[in-house]
């Protein structure tokens, strides 16, 4: 009877320890959608770029601002010479215009021409005003405009935030509780008893699998009602991605978990893991910006495989049967990390 | 004889550390067996090797007949455990964490969770947390973990310790029923009344040997007399002086006075009386008392057992 069954009964103590601790619930479920917030509001959809001009106060600065109200691109604030020159200096300013005394003196833009966006902030104000004075464009021209469907960053990033999350919460989730009931004697008590080793550590996995579905929803709804990410792939490949990607996770987690006498070296251990993968491997920016020489080894990171997949699928919709190469890594260090945490792994 | 557990040249080195120095030992079925020492003493070294917990650097261990590194998997069938100062899952309940240990056991031989809760006193306490429990209660469910497979041989390590006595009494009952339906009972303590109350034979280990075995009766009667006096004069007495006195068997220096083993306390005292008379010597502070094992250890080792 599956209620009797000693896996069935040490993976419900593990749900039921989980859901126990308000706190644990809350860094699962609670904080990754959090920082979601954060970092959707911090890089939200502002409509068209505006840049900042600044206009010197003069006798011509109120035609030269009303003329300027026809072009959207930039946002114009009189100023002062002084504080104009300040903010050009620091940078909080793309560009400064100066009308001078009267119609004959010539204005000026002054700018850094290193910068390109002040470039083409100067070139978009030179036009302005100069179709302001009568100037007629030649030859007629129309624009489009075209943003890919799952192309803005939000979109790019909270398939990787799915991915932190997974391998944060495979990790902690893992090695923290098996060290922790090491630390307490727990092990060696459960070791004294005929229980079957492996199912002790299968119920670890089988616990964190079933709540995957839960957080991959509750991130995937969050971030489509707030910031209208879709996903343009298939759900059931985002799900199935999912939990494959937890299980090869929880592998490294019992590798961490291994040996360690103490939680302390566990934590060390797992953010030792996990750090360096938050950063190399594309979660908050893409990790194409790191040298060439890393790139094969960013690659073949668990996390660069998991989030490479679900961004193919959730981002340009393919299926997860069409991302053989980054299951086939996640298989491999799933595997790998467990035999060789099988062999290390300590009961007392 | 019928034994539970043989255990011959013990040792188990912890780097440098010598925790058990050469241990042998014969522990009957169905006897309530105690492993009496000071803290340090080896005991816990010594009993987790016997659950097959610990390899030990030396020697070897024969638990029903069997060897750990053969027939582990059928041994940890038949041996219950009761850790010193186990955690469990803190977060389930009593009945859960039953529940859960039982389906580790074959269950046919399994006892019920009712039975148990009820046997242990704990079915008030079913639902709730083990984080919530009393220390008594606490110790209750891993007694009550250490009975689930109907063991042949139950292992208590320390199973009273920072109890207060009420949960001791209530803790050692449970024992007593225990090794009175013919479970052997391995029990690691370093208080001398719980092991004259529960065991009926009794190791003494010190510094990782064994310096004395036997009842708690025939240690006692080792160290002279079943009763003790404690004697202070006003006249400094040697302990030659008051040896030969008709009943006494031994005197020793005692802290400020001397301390006389004697047989029968109504032959011994007249005759004492008498002696001191003699001597011309008056007791300042005279105190007769039954021997304890707690008496045991001190003449054997020059040191009480409370001492860490």
């Amino acid at each position: 009877m599956l209620t009797q069954s000693p896996l069935f009964l040490l993976t419900m103590a593990r749900v039921r320890s989980f859901l126990r601790e308000p706190g644990a619930v809350f860094w699962t479920f609670g904080f990754p959608l959090l920082i979601t917030v954060a970092l959707g509001m911090a890089f939200r959809d502002q409509g068209p770029p505006r840049s900042v001009v600044a206009l010197v106060d003069g006798p011509r600065a109120a035609e030269l601002r009303s003329a300027l109200e026809a072009e959207p691109s930039v946002a114009v604030e009189v100023m002062s010479s002084e504080i104009a020159a300040a903010r050009l200096r620091a940078a909080r300013v793309l560009l400064v215009l100066d009308g001078g005394r009267d119609a004959n003196a010539p204005i000026v833009y002054r700018f850094d021409p290193s910068r390109p966006d002040a470039l083409s902030a100067r070139r978009a104000v030179d036009d302005c005003l100069q179709r302001h004075a009568g100037q007629k464009p030649v030859w007629p021209t129309r624009d489009e405009t075209a943003v890919a469907r799952g192309g803005r960053y939000v979109d790019w990033m909270v398939p990787g935030l799915l991915g932190m999350q997974l391998l944060s919460g495979a990790l902690w989730g893992t090695a923290w509780t098996i060290v922790n009931a090491r630390q307490r004697k727990l092990l060696k008590r459960l070791a004294a008893t005929p229980m079957r080793r492996g199912h002790f550590l299968l119920s670890f996995r089988l616990a964190g699998l079933l709540f995957v579905p839960l957080q991959v929803a509750m991130l995937f709804a969050f971030a489509r009602l707030a910031f209208g990410v879709r996903i343009q792939g298939d759900l059931l490949s985002v799900l199935g991605l999912s939990l494959f990607g937890s299980w090869s996770f929880a592998g490294l987690g019992l590798l961490c978990a291994a040996r360690s006498q103490n939680t302390e070296t566990a934590n060390g251990l797992v953010n030792l893991v996990t750090m360096p993968m938050f950063i190399l491997c594309g979660v908050f920016f893409s990790s194409a910006k790191f040298p060439d020489l890393l790139q094969p080894v960013i690659r073949f990171l668990p996390l660069s495989a998991f989030n490479e997949a679900l961004r193919h699928i959730v981002n340009d919709g393919t299926s997860l049967l069409n991302e053989g190469v980054p299951l086939a890594i996640l298989l491999g260090w799933g595997l790998i990390s467990a035999v060789v945490a099988l062999r290390l792994f300590r009961w007392t | 004889m019928d034994l539970a557990i043989r255990i011959q040249g013990l040792v188990k080195r912890y780097g440098d550390v010598v925790a058990v120095n050469g241990l042998d030992l014969e522990i009957r079925r169905g006897e309530c067996f105690g492993l009496l020492g000071p803290n340090g003493a080896g005991k816990t070294t010594t009993v987790e090797i016997m659950e097959g917990l610990t390899p030990p650097t030396a020697g070897t261990v024969e638990l029903l007949g069997k060897h750990w590194d053969r027939d582990g998997d059928a041994l940890r069938e038949r041996i219950g455990v009761s850790l010193q100062e186990t955690k469990l899952f803190e977060k389930l309940t009593v009945e859960e964490t039953l529940v859960l240990f039982r389906s580790f056991y074959d269950p046919a031989r399994a006892l019920e969770v009712e039975a148990l809760l009820a046997e242990m006193q704990l079915g008030e306490k079913r639902s709730a947390q083990v984080h919530k429990l009393s220390g008594g209660q606490r110790q209750r469910l891993a007694v009550a973990l250490g009975v689930m497979g109907d063991p042949d041989v139950l292992f208590l390590d320390e199973p009273t310790t920072g109890l207060d006595p009420q949960s001791r009494r209530a803790l050692w009952d449970t024992v007593a029923a225990l090794r009175d339906r013919g479970k052997t009972v391995v029990l690691t303590t370093h208080y001398m009344d719980e092991a004259e109350r529960l065991c009926d034979r009794v190791a003494i280990i010190d510094h990782g040997k064994l310096i004395a075995i036997g009842t708690p009766n025939e240690l006692i009667d080792g160290i002279g007399g079943h009763h003790l006096v404690e004697l202070e004069t006003d006249i400094p007495l040697e302990p030659a002086a008051l040896a030969d006195v008709e009943g006494v068997r031994a005197a020793r220096v005692s802290g400020a006075g001397l301390a006389l083993s004697i047989g029968e306390p109504h032959v011994a005292l007249p005759a004492l009386f008498a002696r001191l008379r003699e001597r011309a010597a008056r007791p300042t502070r005279l105190v007769s008392r039954v021997a304890t094992l707690d008496d045991v250890f001190l003449s054997l080792t020059g040191r009480t057992l409370r001492e860490d």
